[in-house]
């Protein structure tokens, strides 16, 4: 479904408290977050809110004409279920003003119980075409769908124009070069995923040595990595790593890069595209602050006048300096990356 | 004790890019095999059209006259339009029965017709099955980093007439993109992949910078570089509910690999031998991390005294 107002929503992530208002005080038109367990796909030490610190965010933006959204997207078993049907319901009690799920089972609880709360397709739902996205509005009434970053712009385009719901879509922030959802990667070498765990390549199983090589990353004892003395290390993601492929060390899967498509703003806003996400709710509020503003700018500057926009040097400069590696990409909304 | 003999074996699709020869002899060998359900079908990449429909429906008809229950199995990551349209006609069939491998598969045939879903659409609890049951799914087939703990908890909600099915052979399906790591490992745009995929019948290798085998590149699925390998559980998932048993087709020793598990269920070959012997077919090395509730690449040592007596 096509967004007709041409009004892009900008949704910034709010890893706490600090960062919630922040990103509200900047100019996020809605603000998502995660309680503090595996329930939502950014489950980090220190991060996420408990009940009184969600009750005031959602107070703040709320007084702000902010929304906020609240992450439910990781995929409980059956001795875990409780807990997901537990946030359900506080979500649901705090009065945020939508929740955004991946599990099916999940999903069917929520519209069941808080048939009046508005549900979002997690980008962990994993869902790439209009005839997916089908599936969840036809049985569950969602009211959005956030796409994962595999798509190119023209199938962002094809998918937006021949969706049931909006269409939301990653702007800026870290890059999943897999399908969201169906990527096992973590769980195969630590025994933890973003479906199972909420996290990737988590701390807990991090390694770091120096040696006489270079600074070794490990994750589990998989050496994801070897980084000479000039060369900065970033977190062993394991997609991100340097491997040996037919006896070439490179990276093999994907650069420790950013996704970054504010170049593509005008494009995604005539595609109908409804709102714009940035990924890092594990980052700084100095993080979120930066990429708030410059992303505002951007959005507004792209409505006002989208035959002549173009990304200002300085918006471009502000976010090399908190990318992943300091660099950028438009992933696979860019064919030729594909 | 050996398991019951109404386990059924299975042979998921073929993971990798093979040439029309190769899959119709391969399917020749497997008709004449002890397996009881086969899946067809390219479920990685819509750019590989060497097998065109007609040959697909062909050796279907085959392998049911060799008396093998045939289910066709449809893409996994779904993008382009084309892609939907091949997927919408494939499940039109109501020959055979269908594997849904996307959300979208699961879309066009829900309250239609009976169908399967694949290891890649994500049943974690009860809840998911009992809601798919109700749409009309017959079989599911576990999804793979889910452990045997999950699954016995899962049966113990299971809905009335589910088959459960699990993959206890294979390179595990670990990952889908959008890119195409193949032709990226040869400097190549996907566009312009050249389909060099072909090359590597059983996947391209990647090894860590210390040169241990660690994953396998498929074009745009990577795969676990060591094989899945459930043989000394067979016992065990017959106690908790599994009704089927999947082998993963690689491109030698498939057939000898039926053949062992197949002597397992039917008490001809104890577990230890099938198992030392699987060991030697797995191109680089076996693991069972995941059943544990481990990492997946893990392998977890059995008791085989205790396993074949039923009391993990």
């Amino acid at each position: 479904m096509s967004n007709t107002n041409k009004t892009m929503e900008l949704v910034c992530p709010a890893g706490n408290l600090p960062s919630l208002k922040i990103a509200v005080n900047n100019g996020a038109d809605a603000v998502y977050m995660g309680f503090k367990d595996d329930t939502n796909a950014r489950h980090f030490a220190g991060l996420n809110f408990n009940d009184k610190r969600a009750q005031e965010g959602i107070a703040y933006a709320h007084e702000r004409g902010s929304k906020v959204f609240t992450a439910i997207n990781t995929y409980p078993q059956p001795s875990g279920w409780q807990r997901w049907q537990d946030a359900v319901d506080h979500a649901a009690q705090l009065g945020v003003d939508a929740l955004i799920l991946a599990d099916i089972g999940v999903m069917d609880y929520a519209a069941e119980r808080w048939p009046d709360l508005r549900l979002h397709l997690s980008v962990q739902g994993s869902a790439t075409s209009q005839e997916s996205i089908e599936f969840f509005h036809k049985n569950f009434d969602i009211k959005r769908a956030v796409v994962p970053r595999v798509l190119s712009l023209k199938q962002i385009q094809a998918v937006t124009e021949n969706s049931p719901v909006p269409i939301e879509v990653f702007g800026f922030g870290s890059l999943c070069v897999m399908v969201e959802g169906r990527c096992l990667l973590s769980s195969y070498v630590t025994g933890q995923s973003p479906n199972t765990f909420g996290a990737c390549s988590p701390a807990s199983a991090v390694q770091w040595k120096e040696t006489d090589a270079g600074l070794e990353t490990r994750l589990n004892e998989v050496l994801i990595d070897i980084h000479g003395k000039d060369e900065s290390a970033g977190y062993p993601t394991l997609c991100k790593g340097r491997f040996n492929v037919n006896n070439n060390t490179y990276h093999a899967l994907e650069e420790p890069t950013s996704l970054n498509t504010m170049a593509l703003l005008p494009e995604l806003q005539r595609a109908g595209v409804a709102a714009i996400k940035i990924e890092g709710r594990q980052r700084s509020p100095a993080y979120v602050e930066q990429v708030s503003k410059v992303w505002r700018e951007a959005l507004d500057s792209a409505q006002q006048d989208p035959e002549n926009y173009q990304p200002k040097r300085e918006w471009l400069e502000a976010l090399d300096k908190v990318s992943e590696g300091s660099q950028t990409t438009l992933g696979a909304y860019h064919r030729p990356w594909q | 004790m050996t398991a019951s003999l109404n386990t059924k074996l299975s042979l998921g699709p073929i993971q990798y890019y093979w040439d029309r020869d190769t899959v119709f002899d391969f399917y020749k060998q497997v008709a004449e095999s002890p397996i009881d359900i086969v899946y067809l079908g390219e479920t990685v990449c819509s750019k590989r059209r060497l097998m065109r429909d007609e040959d697909w429906l062909e050796i279907a008809a085959l392998l049911r006259q060799a008396g093998k229950e045939v289910v066709l199995s449809t893409l996994t990551l779904i993008e382009a339009n084309s892609e939907l349209r091949k997927l919408k006609s494939i499940c039109k069939n109501e020959e055979y029965a269908i594997e849904a491998n996307d959300m979208a598969a699961v879309n066009l045939l829900a309250g239609k017709q009976t169908f399967i879903t694949g290891p890649a659409i994500n049943i974690y609890n009860a809840r998911t099955l009992n809601l798919f049951a109700r749409q009309g799914v017959k079989r599911w087939v576990f999804p793979v980093e889910l452990s045997r703990e999950t699954l016995a908890d899962i049966l113990k909600q299971r809905p009335e007439a589910m088959e459960t099915e699990v993959i206890v052979y294979g390179r595990l399906p670990l990952a889908f993109s959008a890119r195409c790591f193949t032709a990226r490992s040869h400097n190549l745009q996907k566009d312009d992949c050249q389909l060099s995929c072909i090359a590597d019948p059983d996947g391209l290798l990647m090894k860590t910078r210390e040169n241990d085998p660690f994953l396998v590149i498929n074009g745009i699925q990577t795969q676990s570089a060591k094989s899945c390998n459930l043989i000394t559980e067979l016992e065990d998932m017959k106690e908790i509910g599994v009704d089927i048993l999947r082998i993963s087709p690689q491109s030698k020793s498939t057939a000898e690999i039926i053949k062992i598990f197949h002597d397992c269920l039917h008490g001809k070959k104890s577990i230890q031998d099938a198992s030392n012997e699987l060991d030697t077919l797995s191109p680089t090395g076996t693991c069972n991390g995941y059943w544990h509730g481990g990492a997946g690449m893990e392998s977890v040592e059995q008791h085989l005294e205790k396993s074949r007596t039923g009391h993990l």
